[in-house]
């Protein structure tokens, strides 16, 4: 059913036609409207058989949800930033002891400086912690995407984030179609546990493993995902044939086959570029898109099919590995490792903290990567003004205080006292 | 594409306004959407909110720099900041005061604007009048239906009855209807 609707609100209404068991989340800007709906619907009924923990904290969020898992319920949790860097110790043990877990991570910029905008630094401080991570770009998509993480992670018995832009999705009202109950119904079959803690049939789930199989373990966490590669495009199939449109899969293209440079991107953002790149194209600028969906499992061989035959690639990432650069771009690189006349990748950090990602600024930076590729890292729209008066500043003063104080006080927005 | 940007102080329902003009456009069969400026939004901090309204799907997600309309539910903001700023030279300005132009200092900015496009309705005696409350939203999106001619007032009193209670919605709509004759009438009297 079609609805003009709030992002968070569309996701809670699919997140509740998949029929969890146990929802326990501890509320964290931007996720909270999400876990506030459902909390609603669970007590009006509209979501059966579901129990609704209120619990102290993000780390007792997700060790609920692993306990309940393990208990062969279907959980549902959902966090933010500090508080998926507070959980992080679980966030390890819900994929180690293989636990298929759904959690929407509203994607926020971590502290310090604390910021509550929209960044992708959460996802990527735990990329590797072996949860596979879907990225969506509406929140059409982001509400598909919950019904497809259910199927993939019980598949696996592995735990899935889904991503989702903090504000720019969670908060915006636009129309989403929310699928029915009985569709979802035929698409996710009821849960069926690979593993159970039950009284009448008692194991033991979270063994001490030593040398002799811990590696074998971890290879197993890693074959799963590499399985995963191949699932995720079949459940997105198989979510069209029923649902009738695209959502999820490992990536998608746009008008980037036979385009001399290529812009890569996850989220949100890409709407913003798709716009972009109609406008450089109408301009005679031969240029394209690839939309990565999955991060982890990276698709490293779909990505690679993609942008091989390209003269450059741009990766436009709202993320900065401090003393590496961009994390994604640094992916792309693995997925070109050891292609002959591979495709220069050429970084763009942007967007962090919240900071708009404008059209203007992305024709500014394509044009320059058309025109004058550059190495290394590229700060969208980087103050760079500042940046050199507070360089400047450090240099000649021993004492020079806070950065981030320091800045905003040269911006004009906390006078307490001039800064030279 | 159609932008409007909606200009206010927190607890005016700036990001219900934008909420509910999407949702009017959408039942026009529009794709609209509506999202607020992310701020950490307090009551009686300024506070923007964006709707976009178009015929095919929108995909831009950047705040609108260049908005075809602002909405300003609060005329102080004009000392505040930049109300006005990137607003389409054919752009049209609805501001919610019981003052003329001339006593806002807003005759410079009607001159660069094609003649009838920059309003002013008195919303929130409206909503003090029919809701009881001076919220001027709801009041303001009748407004806007008479001054562009993007949506319907019929749609406008559908977005507001399928959000509120019976009596809120009923109040709102009786606003929105009033400021919607306001318009009107101004328009008759120019």
């Amino acid at each position: 059913m079609l609805k003009q609707i709030e992002g968070s609100r569309a996701m809670a209404e699919a997140i509740g036609l998949c029929r969890p068991e146990v929802i326990c989340a501890y509320p964290i800007t931007p996720q909270t409207h999400i876990v506030e709906g459902l909390g609603e619907m669970v007590r009006t009924g509209d979501i059966k058989n579901c129990e609704f923990i209120n619990v102290e904290s993000e780390f007792a969020a997700l060790s609920v949800a692993i306990g309940a898992s393990a208990a062969g319920a279907r959980a549902y949790t959902a966090t933010a930033s500090q508080g998926l860097l507070y959980m992080a110790e679980a966030v390890y043990n819900a994929s180690g002891l293989g636990l298929p877990i759904v959690m929407t991570l509203g994607n926020r910029a971590i502290g310090a400086p604390i910021n509550i905008w929209n960044d992708h630094s959460d996802a990527m401080a735990m990329c590797d912690s072996g949860w596979m991570q879907l990225f969506a770009e509406t929140n059409q998509e982001a509400a598909d995407l919950h019904i497809q993480a259910f199927r993939l992670a019980e598949e696996l018995s592995m735990p899935v984030m889904v991503c989702v832009d903090g504000f720019i999705l969670t908060h915006a009202v636009e129309r989403v179609d929310i699928p029915k109950q009985v569709d979802v119904d035929a698409y996710l079959p009821p849960y069926e546990p690979v593993q159970v803690l039950d009284p009448r049939d008692p194991v033991s789930i979270g063994a001490m493993v030593g040398p002799e199989a811990f590696t074998e373990v971890r290879y197993l966490q890693h074959y799963k995902q590499t399985l995963a590669l191949r699932l995720i495009p079949e459940f997105a199939a198989a979510f069209k044939s029923r649902f009738g449109r695209d959502s999820g899969g490992l990536l998608r293209s746009y008008r980037a086959e036979d385009a001399e440079l290529i812009v890569v991107a996850m989220g949100s953002v890409n709407g913003t570029i798709k716009d972009t790149i109609d406008e450089m194209r109408a301009d005679g600028l031969s240029i394209g898109l690839v939309t990565l969906v999955s991060f982890r499992p990276f698709p490293t061989a779909a990505l690679r099919e993609k942008l091989v035959r390209a003269r450059n690639v741009v990766v436009i990432e709202k993320s900065l590995a401090v003393g590496m650069g961009g994390p994604l771009a640094n992916n792309v690189d693995l997925a070109l490792r050891n292609v002959e006349a591979a495709p220069q990748v050429h970084s763009v950090i942007a967007g962090l903290g919240g900071r708009p990602i404008t059209r203007a600024s992305l024709h500014r930076v394509l044009r320059q990567a058309l025109e004058q590729p550059w190495e290394g890292s590229h700060f969208l729209d980087l103050n760079e003004k500042i940046i050199a008066k507070e360089l400047h500043y450090v240099r000649k003063v021993r004492r020079s205080g806070p950065t981030a104080e320091n800045l905003l006080r040269r911006l004009g927005q906390a006078a307490d006292h001039a800064v030279v | 594409m159609f932008q409007v940007r909606i200009h206010g102080r927190g607890g005016q329902g700036v990001v219900t306004g934008a909420e509910l003009l999407s949702v009017a456009a959408y039942l026009e069969g529009k794709h609209a959407q509506a999202f607020p400026s992310f701020g950490s939004e307090r009551t009686g901090a300024p506070v923007v909110s964006f709707c976009r309204i178009d015929d095919k799907e929108i995909r831009l997600r950047e705040p609108i720099l260049e908005p075809d309309a602002l909405i300003v539910q609060d005329p102080t903001l004009f000392k505040a900041i930049d109300v006005c700023q990137g607003l389409k030279p054919n752009g049209y300005l609805l501001v919610n005061s019981n003052r003329s132009l001339t006593d806002l200092h807003l005759e410079t900015v009607a001159k660069e604007l094609p003649a009838g496009h920059v309003v002013t309705v008195p919303a929130s005696e409206l909503a003090l009048k029919h809701v009881g409350r001076p919220l001027p939203n709801a009041a303001l999106l009748g407004a806007f239906a008479r001054l562009t001619g993007i949506i319907d007032l019929k749609s406008v009193i559908a977005a507001i009855d399928g959000a509120f209670t019976k009596k809120i919605a009923a109040g709102n709509i009786a606003a929105a209807a009033a400021a919607y004759d306001a318009i009107a009438g101004a328009a008759a009297a120019a």
